[in-house]
């Protein structure tokens, strides 16, 4: 007897003649462009990318309606548009990373997190004094803010997933209107409730006061979103065994949802990190080194890039991309310390 | 045989059965703590921005009272002081209102097409791993710090959005918003506007995404059974259901619009005059007006520049209120 071996088919892959053709309309409208280019008054890279894109358009147009009719004419032109849109948004996030790369990479010293700017002046050059001081105060702030924040925002959620009370449409409303506060709302609020009317002064704490005020929202949603996944069996599971809410949230739920409450927090630490603009009314800004952060000025590291940018000479915006660069590396590897953390499976 | 011995246990230890547990909804008293701190630090966040609104309107109000409806219509920041010492400033953020809607907009026209399309790229185009990367490079763009988005876009975009801007004033000055009074063009609401469109892109992106998703597939199918091509199906199905969402997500993009403050500042010429000429390098922005003179402020100006910021709160969280609610009328009307 005979098997039938059936094989799965799929008829909407691209075959092989398929990608000659899509090859060959990229290979041909990249030497039409060259030659515009070439030979034509457009200029430059970007004269090359808008006339590649105009007749790799035409080109892919033309294809597909010989192949499925006129039908497809609206189908190809949107999916060429599209596809172009969707390049266009990557364009600046690679551009910006190949800057601050290139740029900062220029200002790395040995002495950079060893030294601090108080022998030194931004208008010096780069390989005198460093950024300790920004770095140290960066951590003092994050630190300070997650304390705070942390807490309240993940009560929060629990409150919209658990307690669900009468209010918790309003409040998850609320919220989300909060995570919509402007930066310079927030440094201009604790300038006046804190820094004006009690005894704490412009200080890290005071600056990680208005850094929590940000980061609330983004702990609150992350966490939120988290607490919804954890099975509603689990609580269930615990109600019947005679547990307390209490109990149940606390040695049930909460565990379940660890890993995704640790990205949460990671998440806002990443979205407040480098916020400029309530430093600029909280912190004060200090060149040398401050371990105190409820006594006197501290600094951080965008208020360094801050102070370069705004001095504006060669050495002082030097100083600025460098900073740039120790704020990226910390945000990259939160936010990928994050992703790791958060795809792991829930309860694992 | 251990039926009856399990009985005669029983029955000897009658007196030892306890009574019947009282079964009642009631919570316990560690039930009660539990709830009542979870309530409260629910609150918390009403609490917050009650206090902000609360705290910048107190500080503020002095200049609402002194300047009074011109405060918000004249285009002056004088801080002046008579003969006697006593103070005849003029404080008014008109400019600024003017320059931040025209900036807003530039970044809605720029940032949100772009967004669509990269939102359709991501639920309907891109392979299922290539879609994991994209999401993630596209949330990374959002916590990219401000300051850095106001480096590159000063000395990167600058020189490029120079020479667009030099072109379609070339072309197109004959309709009146590409017009200028003379050729400048550095530092121009259009150039802050294209790094505003960039830094809206994530959240707008993320929105439109989330309401595409949630398009119900029975109708996707069912357009594609029809004989519908992808676009057709993006047309006649997905564009109607999720409208709404992306409007309400391109609001939320000019709520952070009008708050961005450190990359506006670095890009824009801040000019107390009414510019309509996006082109023009001459602007304003009321959260740059903001940290462009708190540094030598004091007394009524400190006083006049948290009365600003108590305006753009209100205008931030008015436009954000409304948007949230148009987005969650679109993702419930989805379930």
């Amino acid at each position: 007897m005979t098997t039938i071996q059936v094989k799965p088919q799929r008829p909407w892959k691209a075959t092989p003649r398929d990608m000659g053709t899509t090859a060959g309309v990229i290979l041909l409208s990249a030497l039409a462009s060259l030659l515009l280019v070439l030979g034509t008054g457009l200029k430059g890279k970007i004269g090359f990318m808008v006339c590649f894109i105009l007749i790799s358009t035409i080109l892919q147009v033309v294809v597909g309606v010989r192949k499925f009719g006129r039908k497809a004419l609206g189908d190809n032109i949107a999916s060429s548009l599209i596809y172009v849109g969707a390049a266009i948004v990557f364009l600046p996030v690679f551009s910006i990373l190949y800057m601050a790369v290139t740029k900062g990479a220029a200002g790395l010293h040995p002495s950079l997190f060893t030294e601090t700017m108080f022998n030194a002046s931004f208008l010096d050059p780069i390989d005198k004094g460093g950024l300790l001081h920004s770095l140290v105060g960066t951590l003092y702030l994050i630190s300070i803010a997650m304390i705070i924040s942390v807490p309240m925002g993940i009560l929060t959620a629990l409150y919209l997933t658990e307690i669900r009370g009468p209010g918790a449409g309003f409040i998850q409303f609320i919220v989300q209107a909060m995570s919509g506060v402007p930066s310079v709302v927030a440094g201009l609020f604790i300038f006046t409730s804190v820094i004006l009317i009690s005894p704490l002064k412009a200080s890290g704490a005071a600056g990680a006061l208005a850094l929590a005020i940000l980061m609330i929202p983004t702990v609150t949603r992350t966490s939120q979103e988290v607490l919804l996944l954890v099975p509603h069996d689990l609580r269930e599971a615990g109600l019947a065994l005679g547990a307390t809410q209490w109990k149940t949230v606390a040695t049930i739920v909460v565990p379940a949802a660890r890993n995704g409450l640790i990205t949460a927090t990671i998440l806002g630490v990443a979205r407040i990190a480098g916020e400029t603009a309530p430093l600029i009314f909280t912190i004060g800004g200090a060149d040398k080194l401050n371990l105190n952060p409820f006594k006197d000025y501290q600094s951080a590291l965008p208020f360094y890039v801050w102070k370069g940018l705004v001095l504006g000479t060669p050495e002082s915006l030097q100083r600025a991309w460098t900073g740039i660069l120790v704020l990226l590396v910390l945000v990259l590897s939160l936010f990928i310390a994050a992703r790791t953390l958060g795809g792991k499976k829930m309860g694992k | 045989m251990y039926k009856i011995q399990h009985m005669t246990l029983l029955e000897n230890k009658s007196a030892d059965i306890p009574a019947p547990r009282v079964i009642t909804t009631k919570p316990r008293v560690s039930d009660k703590i539990f709830r009542g701190v979870v309530t409260s630090f629910g609150m918390s966040a009403l609490l917050i921005l009650t206090l902000i609104g609360i705290f910048l309107a107190y500080r503020g109000v002095q200049t609402f009272h002194s300047q009074g409806w011109s405060f918000l219509t004249s285009y002056n920041w004088d801080k002046t002081v008579d003969e006697n010492g006593n103070s005849v400033s003029s404080f008014g953020v008109g400019a600024m209102l003017i320059g931040t809607v025209l900036i807003s907009i530039v970044a809605l026209i720029v940032g949100v097409p772009l967004s669509i399309a990269m939102a359709l790229f991501l639920t309907f185009y891109a392979p299922a791993r290539l879609k994991t990367i994209l999401v993630s490079v596209v949330d990374l763009m959002a916590a990219f710090p401000s300051v850095l988005f106001g480096l590159w876009g000063f000395f990167v975009l600058m020189p490029m959005a120079n020479y667009w801007a030099k072109l379609i004033y070339k072309y197109l000055h004959w309709i009146p918003i590409f017009d200028a009074p003379e050729p400048f063009f550095e530092r121009s609401p259009f150039i802050a506007g294209l790094v505003l469109a960039i830094m809206i892109i994530p959240i707008v992106t993320s929105v439109s995404r989330e309401v595409f998703a949630q398009t119900p597939l029975d109708r996707i199918q069912a357009a594609y059974a029809l004989g519908a091509t992808k676009w057709g199906v993006i047309k006649a199905v997905v564009f109607p259901f999720g409208s709404s969402g992306v409007v309400g997500g391109a609001m939320l993009g000019l709520g952070r619009a009008f708050g961005e403050t450190v990359a506006v500042y670095t890009v824009l010429n801040i000019v107390f005059a009414p510019n309509w000429h996006v082109l023009f390098g001459a602007g304003g922005n009321i959260a740059s007006l903001i940290i462009l003179k708190w540094g030598e402020a004091s007394g009524d100006e400190t006083t006049a520049l948290l009365a600003a910021g108590f305006i753009l709160f209100v205008m931030t969280l008015l436009v954000n209120m409304f948007a949230n609610f148009i987005v969650r009328q679109t993702l419930k009307s989805g379930k």
